[in-house]
């Protein structure tokens, strides 16, 4: 066992199948798909069975809802830019106090420019407060924005019944759902909501990085963020990139298959590792214990052992987990997901997120969990808070 | 990830002289486990040398490489020169550490000063006190060594107006955040709130009242609506029981009034339309 790999929120391992697909359109099939000649035939059929494959992992109800775009951040700016563009007389948003940083940091930037954002809580299990969120729909509410799960959670949040909602009280506010941690780990059926754009990210599915799409319900108005040519029917202009467009669809072809293993087997995993540390490690609380969360996501905070000092040691030991607590970020702010959450000071520097994919294997759980309680009990010597650590470990 | 050097790998993952020391000469701290970072010094002091020193650090890896360095560095050594050691000297002891994780090292600084304060007698609490005069030497950010002057010139020249503006361009406030609430005070005296055009002063207005206001009052079944701005007077109709209410008066200012000077601007009147 080389390492394990327990950061698949932060990105996934490339599928061989997916890298297979890929290959014969570096080296055959390089074509220009909006070239004339033969060569680029081949590729110009691939991005139309890839925009079918992708819709049909969506749901969407026509491949023409699908834009290729080139990450998660680029859908989901394209999508909320482009709707604001288009609806200028409108400056009222909602969304969640516990985005991803690629949207929260755009709408705190629309916030300077005079747009009234308001931020939808989260309660102590990371469940959205969603009563608060259809009140404060009104007629100038231009853009709904909710992600579908958390990156640093799992939670899931309700964004069809958002959607259905939001609808009836203003049927011209536009809903946004972020669904790049949703894509693989959970089913999605846009067809059947009422959400109008859902942005993904191929890296998260065993694509790789530098590939991603938006859906875009059929009528709903939006100008593009990257201006040019006619690719994507003049939604998103730039010359197709054919074989991690190609890349994806195979990748999401078989996230669909194997959605059914995601739901059961990774889930069981997840919770053999989740009750093991806590079990095993007497510091250790679960910090959203929501009900309704993706099967691959956990989320564990040692109190008074800080969360980067746990990810040098887990890497020690070969094992790679990510922390919210901000000193793997750069800033030393901790996570803005785990404080709207209230979760308190004591564990929240010291909060670890675990996330397996369909290649983690029970051997690395059984590993992982062996080698935790060393960690923390190691860790815990060095701790300035002896006597609280003494009450809570005895 | 960050780019340790082999020095604070070593520190992190086999630390010295960790723990307490019963019945130490010296003890001093640094940090709380509300910022993330926490650091106990312990020392034992004879005829005015360093016989021993402890720590326990809840902290990131180079927090903990420092703190287990810093110890290293003065057992042994005397009062003066241990005196002299700066925060350079820990970072430099350690290889180097990233720039974002300088404040470790500030830490372990802080805490040893902290020590030899308690030991010597001295006040412990430090205020940094806001002159008129700029200082040019004065350093407000230890983690980067920045100077009132370098901020304040950041501010005028470079139109700074937020604390995000200042760590950009020169990196204060980007690692302990200490010298946040300084540099705030900083930017209040040197960058002014930019003036709200009408429009947004209006939008302001009715976002503070929507949101601070409406809300505590129709605790008390009351409400008010916003009827009209002229310059920086705010007309207001009270409306349900507020309507009625003797103390109405004083809810305008005691409560509107100053909501709306914290949120939106001080010069702000509120009056009641009936």
């Amino acid at each position: 066992m080389s390492f394990v790999y327990l950061d698949n929120n932060a990105t996934t391992k490339v599928a061989k199948e997916v890298l297979e697909a890929m290959m014969p359109y570096f080296e055959q099939e390089y074509g220009n798909p909006s070239s004339i000649y033969d060569l680029a035939s081949i590729p110009n059929k691939a991005i139309k069975s890839a925009r079918e494959t992708v819709a049909d992992f969506l749901g969407a109800n026509n491949p023409k809802e699908i834009i290729f775009t080139s990450c998660g951040s680029e859908s989901a700016n394209m999508a909320i830019k482009g709707v604001l563009d288009v609806n200028r007389a409108k400056k009222h948003i909602i969304t969640t106090r516990v985005e991803h940083p690629c949207v929260l940091n755009l709408y705190k930037d629309l916030e300077k420019r005079g747009y009234l954002v308001d931020w939808i809580d989260v309660d102590s299990n990371g469940d959205l407060n969603v009563n608060q969120l259809i009140d404060l729909v009104k007629d100038d509410t231009v853009l709904v924005s909710v992600m579908m799960a958390n990156n640093e959670t799992g939670v899931i949040y309700p964004v069809s019944d958002i959607a259905a909602a939001v609808k009836e009280k203003n049927p011209k506010t536009i809903v946004f759902a972020d669904g790049v941690q949703a894509a693989g780990k959970i089913p999605i059926n846009l067809k059947d909501t009422k959400i109008d754009l859902f942005g993904i990210s191929g890296h998260k599915f065993h694509a790789p990085k530098g590939v991603g799409a938006l859906y875009v319900k059929s009528g709903t108005m939006l100008s593009p963020l990257v201006v040019g040519g006619h690719q994507e029917r003049g939604k998103r202009a730039g010359t197709e990139n054919v074989p991690y467009i190609v890349g994806m669809a195979k990748a999401a072809s078989l996230a669909k298959e194997s959605l059914q293993y995601e739901l059961s087997e990774v889930k069981r995993l997840r919770d053999r590792l989740e009750e093991g540390i806590l079990t095993r490690v007497k510091n250790a609380v679960l910090n959203s214990k929501s009900k309704n969360r993706v099967p691959n996501t956990t989320n564990i905070g040692f109190q008074y052992i800080e969360g980067e000092l746990i990810l040098l040691h887990l890497n020690d030991a070969g094992i790679c987990a990510s922390s919210g607590s901000a000193c793997t970020s750069g800033s030393l702010e901790p996570s803005h997901v785990l404080r709207a959450q209230g979760v308190p000071f004591t564990s929240l520097h010291g909060s670890i997120r675990f996330s397996l994919s369909r290649y983690t294997t029970e051997k690395e759980i059984d590993y992982t969990i062996e080698k935790l309680p060393e960690i923390i009990q190691k860790l815990a010597k060095i701790s300035p808070f002896q006597k609280e650590l003494n009450e809570i470990m005895k | 990830m960050w780019e340790y050097s082999d020095k604070v790998k070593e520190h992190y993952k086999n630390p010295k002289n960790v723990g307490s020391i019963e019945n130490a000469d010296a003890i001093g701290e640094a940090g709380a486990l509300s910022c993330g970072d926490k650091l106990k010094i312990y020392l034992k002091i004879d005829n005015g040398i360093i016989t021993d020193a402890k720590f326990q650090t809840f902290g990131c890896g180079s927090a903990v490489a420092s703190s287990s360095i810093l110890t290293e560095m003065i057992i042994g050594k005397t009062l003066e020169e241990v005196k002299k050691i700066t925060n350079k000297d820990i970072a430099d002891e350690l290889g180097g550490l990233p720039p974002e994780k300088m404040h470790c090292s500030v830490m372990g600084h802080e805490a040893l000063e902290d020590a030899l304060k308690g030991y010597f007698g001295e006040n412990k609490t430090q205020e940094v006190k806001s002159e008129e005069k700029i200082d040019s030497k004065k350093v407000i950010c230890n983690c980067f060594s920045v100077t009132e002057k370098e901020i304040v010139e950041a501010i005028k020249e470079k139109n700074a107006k937020t604390l995000e503006d200042i760590r950009e361009l020169t990196y204060a406030g980007g690692g302990c955040g200490r010298c946040r609430e300084n540099i705030k005070f900083l930017l209040d005296k040197y960058a002014p709130a930019q003036e709200l055009s009408p429009v947004q002063f209006v939008l302001k207005v009715n976002k503070v009242l929507e949101t601070n206001v409406a809300h505590e009052l129709g605790k008390d079944s009351g409400g008010i609506e916003l009827v009209d701005v002229k310059g920086k007077d705010v007309f207001v109709k009270l409306t349900g029981t507020c309507s009625s209410c003797k103390n109405a008066t004083m809810t305008l200012k005691n409560f509107v009034e100053a909501q709306l000077k914290e949120h939106v601007d001080k010069d702000i009147t509120v009056f009641e339309v009936k």
